[in-house]
């Protein structure tokens, strides 16, 4: 079964529609990258799933059920997360609180999760008392991810989780990205290195002015030459 | 000695009184602001309608003859807050609910603030007239006099009891927000929407449950803070509207959206007030025979008069401002 | 669109009509003086807020230091000041003040000299305490030889019509200092500092009795047309000699607004007032097109502050005196701000329509409210449930509850107010 589904989507902030008809399906085993120009509606598209502006026509699922415009504080419990591309740690809190705020909606024990997100990044350990703000922007992107985790989700959206990290940083980001999946947790990212990303994605996604242009497994686009010339830098 | 006496019971103890008012107005303002981004300038009011709503339920109580060894406008103070805090919810529900939901810019709800500020003085005079209220009528305040064993001393430390009340009431309320904010799961909630409101959101968290929180906080602690005041002067209808500017230089002193720092601006500037219009020739007195012949204790050596006093925190505001305008706190954390 | 203004300024024409009918010609034009006035202050506010974005909740302080500067133009020349040592010793003071500022401008550059960083502020607080010690030590003698010499210093006794200008001069200055101090803060910040600015002065001019009788209030301040008493000793009536001078005085105000409203909205509309509002509606972008943003945010400012300052002059001089006590924030800064929502903000005629219209509805809240008690304290008596005590006390508080009403309804059901800002598309 898919984990997410966009029907058709329309959306935008209320004037002209950004998403003209968006189609994306995702399993809970895939690992979907999202690519295409600036202004394409990539990071858009995640935020018409999470309830973040107004789709207005078409549809979105959530494991089989009707989550069109449902507001965060709803999908989060339904087991959707998602780590904005900016802005995305609470900077005056120490890494620890960030994680509890990723598990503001859990009223279980968070100390299983808590382990887990330690062990998947070890350097956060040490520093977990420390405020997110005195972190850098590699160690912030993790906590980012870690506060998305804690929620439990089987759907993690990204969006260019790897902007403005160092290449190392990146490939980091990445194998977490993976070993995340592998866990059973489905992916939808948004990237601008489209080559990395697609290297590992089971579906990619090509949007340009807003709607599908071209859908196959990672492996596919990267060998289409239309998408390789167009999207891909050559 | 005696002269230190006198200086301690109206500087130390005097700002201590007034910085305790300012800290807990203050915090109210800055909650608010870190939460829904505007300045409310309606708060002062709602100060006074806390003290107003305790003094309603102090009559009721004293109607009843039930004698207690408290003054009873302290006593009836827990069921004045909650009274204060459904109070607080429904002016938000009322008045600026629907403007945020219309995506009214901040300054919109400043404004709309104006109209609640004309509207709750319009009803609490409506009821109350003009003249002054006292929650001691027929009986007096409990004055407490401490006399310090040393030779020669024969003015006492004194204040009064709704005083020693203010000043312990609100370092529990700062002791209880202070573990509300660091160790519940809504407290947390709240520093981070203060933080990062579309990432509170994101994550999942209730920001409308945190809304209503903050203004249960915030009224809560404006009806503590105005019957506090008006136990210690007396109650009238602009009891808290001539202090709303003071409580607001406290905030933004203590950079505003910080909690601590509001506190910490509301003593230094109630601190600040009381040392500027304070005599200090008096303080010279005991040296006389120490100083050269030439110079003349004047009998007035205040900072500024007395008259003069509001605007002290009006100039270390505006001062503030023009050098530091994120408060001198920055830094520290909601 | 045109309908629109046609309709609302007919509409309020009847009100005033009916006005006039219940409540008598002195009334009525008395009234439209004031309402008028207002109308002018909301003018500059809209200066100020709707042409520029500028948030000012220091209104109060500018028609203070309007009035003030009306009265020392305008009132009779007080002799016994001027025989006494007064003037010498004010020139002291002026003298000391003068020291005190070399002082600390000279503290401002020690960094000249290799002084910086904490020193240098250390220098600088050092300075202006220094200064404030040497201005005390002249002022206050003189401010007390003063007021038990000669009570204070009076006026200059000039010509109303200048006091009025000056007024708008004192106050434009005033507003030059405020405005640069404090407007390169955020809103909410701007708001705070302009209403404590605002305090500061009333302070000051609550207190300084030397120079504006403080507490004390001055009275009578000449009119710049013939007054009551005038016309009563030409043979007229009390009455028909109220509406006489009043009328006179209307024409005066009306005179003004019109020349104001006349000269705006040839500004606004010109080059200047387009450059005007790309700053407000982005003032980012302005800034990187080579605008000097904050010189002319300051203009507005200054400009806004004088039109409060002649409206301010222009209240004090019609009501004949001048109590320093008398100004409330509610009724001489956040009425204001009612008028310009309602009227609409960034509309020159939506803040003439929403001053007279507000002020209106402010003065005969208190008759209505007081109507509307005495029938429910009737219907109570009548019920056996007794009358209700001091109504007349009790109305004239509703009318701060009206006013709060007003502006919350209109935010949140016309936030564009009666007449909205009229936007051209160049594109």
């Amino acid at each position: 079964m898919n984990v997410v589904e966009l029907k058709n989507v329309v959306a935008g902030y209320g004037g002209a529609p950004i998403l003209n008809g968006v189609n994306i399906a995702i399993e809970a085993s895939d690992i979907g990258v999202i690519v295409g120009p600036n202004g394409a509606g990539k990071s858009t598209t995640l935020k018409a799933i999470f309830g973040l502006l107004t789709v207005t026509e078409g549809e979105v699922e959530f494991e089989g059920r009707d989550i069109t415009n449902s507001e965060p504080d709803r999908l989060v419990p339904l087991g959707l997360s998602f780590v904005p591309q900016e802005h995305n740690v609470f900077t005056s809190m120490t890494v620890h609180e960030n994680f509890e705020m990723g598990a503001f909606v859990r009223r279980d024990d968070l100390s299983a999760s808590l382990e887990m997100v330690y062990e998947m990044f070890p350097d956060l350990k040490a520093k977990r008392n420390q405020n997110a703000g005195e972190l850098s922007g590699g160690q912030r992107q993790m906590v980012a991810m870690g506060r998305a985790l804690m929620s439990q989700p089987r759907l993690l959206m990204l969006d260019e989780p790897s902007a403005g990290l160092s290449p190392r940083y990146m490939m980091e980001i990445f194998e977490q990205v993976v070993k995340i999946n592998a866990a059973g947790v489905g992916i939808l990212m948004v990237e601008q290195n489209a080559r990395q990303a697609l290297a590992f994605a089971t579906k990619g996604f090509v949007l340009a002015s807003g709607q599908n242009r071209y859908t196959g497994t990672g492996r596919e686009l990267l060998d289409d030459p239309e998408v390789a010339k167009s999207f891909l830098g050559g | 000695m005696n002269d230190f006496i006198f200086f301690f019971n109206q500087v130390v103890i005097g700002g201590a009184v007034l910085g305790s008012i300012y800290a807990l107005g203050a915090v109210g303002i800055t909650l608010i602001f870190g939460i829904l981004r505007f300045a409310h300038f309606a708060h002062g009011d709602m100060m006074t309608m806390g003290g107003f709503v305790a003094f309603l339920l102090a009559g009721i109580v004293a109607a009843t003859g039930i004698a207690f060894p408290l003054p009873t406008g302290f006593v009836v103070l827990p069921f004045a807050m909650v009274i204060a805090a459904v109070l607080a919810l429904g002016i938000d529900k009322g008045f600026y609910a629907p403007l945020r939901a219309r995506g009214a810019r901040p300054v919109t709800l400043l404004i709309a603030s104006i109209g609640v500020t004309m509207m709750i003085q319009g009803v609490i005079r409506l009821f109350f007239g003009s003249s002054s209220y006292s929650f001691f009528e027929g009986g007096s305040k409990k004055l407490y006099r401490i006399d310090l064993p040393f030779e020669g001393v024969t003015r006492p430390i004194s204040f009064t009891e709704p005083q020693l009340l203010l000043v312990i009431l609100t370092a529990v309320a700062v002791i209880a927000l202070h573990l509300f904010l660091t160790r519940s799961r809504l407290g947390k909630g709240m520093r981070a929407m203060a933080d990062n409101a579309d990432l509170a959101r994101v994550s999942g968290i209730n920001t409308k449950l945190v809304v209503r929180v903050t203004w249960v906080i915030a009224g809560a602690l404006a009806c503590l803070a105005g019957t506090m005041l008006a136990l210690d002067v007396s109650l009238k209808p602009d009891l808290a509207f001539n202090i709303v500017l003071p409580i607001f230089a406290a905030a933004i002193v203590g950079g505003l959206g910080h909690a601590y720092g509001a506190i910490a601006g509301g003593f230094l500037l109630g601190f600040a007030e009381t040392m500027a219009v304070f005599n200090w020739a008096v303080l010279l007195r005991p040296f006389r025979d120490a100083l050269p012949e030439w110079f003349e204790i004047p009998s007035s050596l205040a900072l500024v008069q007395s008259e003069y006093k509001l605007t002290v925190a009006f100039i270390i505001l505006v001062v503030v401002l023009l050098v530091r305008p994120t408060g001198i706190f920055k830094g520290a954390s909601t | 669109m045109t309908m629109r203004y046609v309709g609302l300024f007919s509409g309020l024409f009847v009100l005033i009509v009916v006005v006039g009918l219940f409540m008598g010609a002195p009334f009525t034009v008395r009234l439209m003086v004031e309402a008028f006035a207002f109308a002018l202050i909301a003018m500059g506010l809209n200066i100020q807020w709707g042409f520029g974005g500028l948030f000012n909740f220091g209104i109060l302080g500018m028609l203070m230091v309007g009035g003030f500067a009306m009265v020392f133009i305008a009132f009779p020349v007080n002799e016994a000041f001027w025989a006494s040592d007064g003037p010498a010793m004010l020139g002291m003071t002026l003298f000391a003040a003068a020291i005190g500022a070399v002082l600390i401008v000279l503290a401002h550059n020690v960094q000249r000299i290799g002084i910086i960083g904490k020193w240098r502020g250390a220098v600088i607080v050092l300075a202006w305490f220094v200064a404030y010690v040497i201005f005390r030590s002249q002022m206050d003698p003189a401010a007390s030889y003063i007021t038990s010499e000669a009570g204070w210093i009076g006026g200059l006794g000039l010509p109303v019509l200048l006091g009025w200008a000056f007024g708008g001069v004192l106050a434009a200055a005033i507003g030059f200092f405020v405005g640069k101090i404090s407007l390169g803060l955020r809103t909410d910040y701007l708001a705070i500092a302009t209403i404590g600015i605002a305090e500061i002065l009333r302070a000051v001019i609550k207190n300084v009795d030397w120079l504006t009788r403080g507490t004390l209030t001055v009275s009578p301040i000449p009119w710049p047309v013939p007054n009551p008493q005038a016309f009563q000793a030409m043979g007229h009536d009390p009455s028909m000699s109220f509406v006489l001078a009043r009328s006179g005085f209307l024409v005066l105000v009306v005179a003004v607004v019109a020349i104001a409203l006349f000269l705006i909205h040839r500004a606004y509309n010109g080059p200047w007032g387009r450059m005007m509002r790309a700053i407000r509606d982005n003032h980012i972008a302005a800034g990187s097109m080579g605008k000097d943003v904050t010189k002319r945010q300051l203009e507005l400012f200054v400009f806004g502050s004088a039109l409060m300052g002649i409206g301010g002059a222009i209240l004090t001089s019609f009501v004949g005196i001048y109590d320093p006590s008398s100004y409330q924030p509610i009724n001489h800064t956040f009425i204001i701000w009612v008028m310009l929502i309602v009227g609409g903000s960034g509309n020159n005629f939506g803040a003439l329509i929403g001053g007279l219209f507000i002020y209106i509805v402010w003065v005969l809240s208190e008759p209505m409210a007081q109507a509307l008690f005495l029938n429910l304290s009737d219907f109570s008596q009548g019920m056996g449930w007794g009358e209700i005590p001091d109504i007349s006390a009790r109305a004239i508080q509703m009318r701060v509850f009206v006013l709060g009403l007003v502006i919350t309804i209109a935010l949140r059901f016309a936030p564009k107010g009666l007449l909205p800002e009229f936007v051209r598309r160049h594109d």
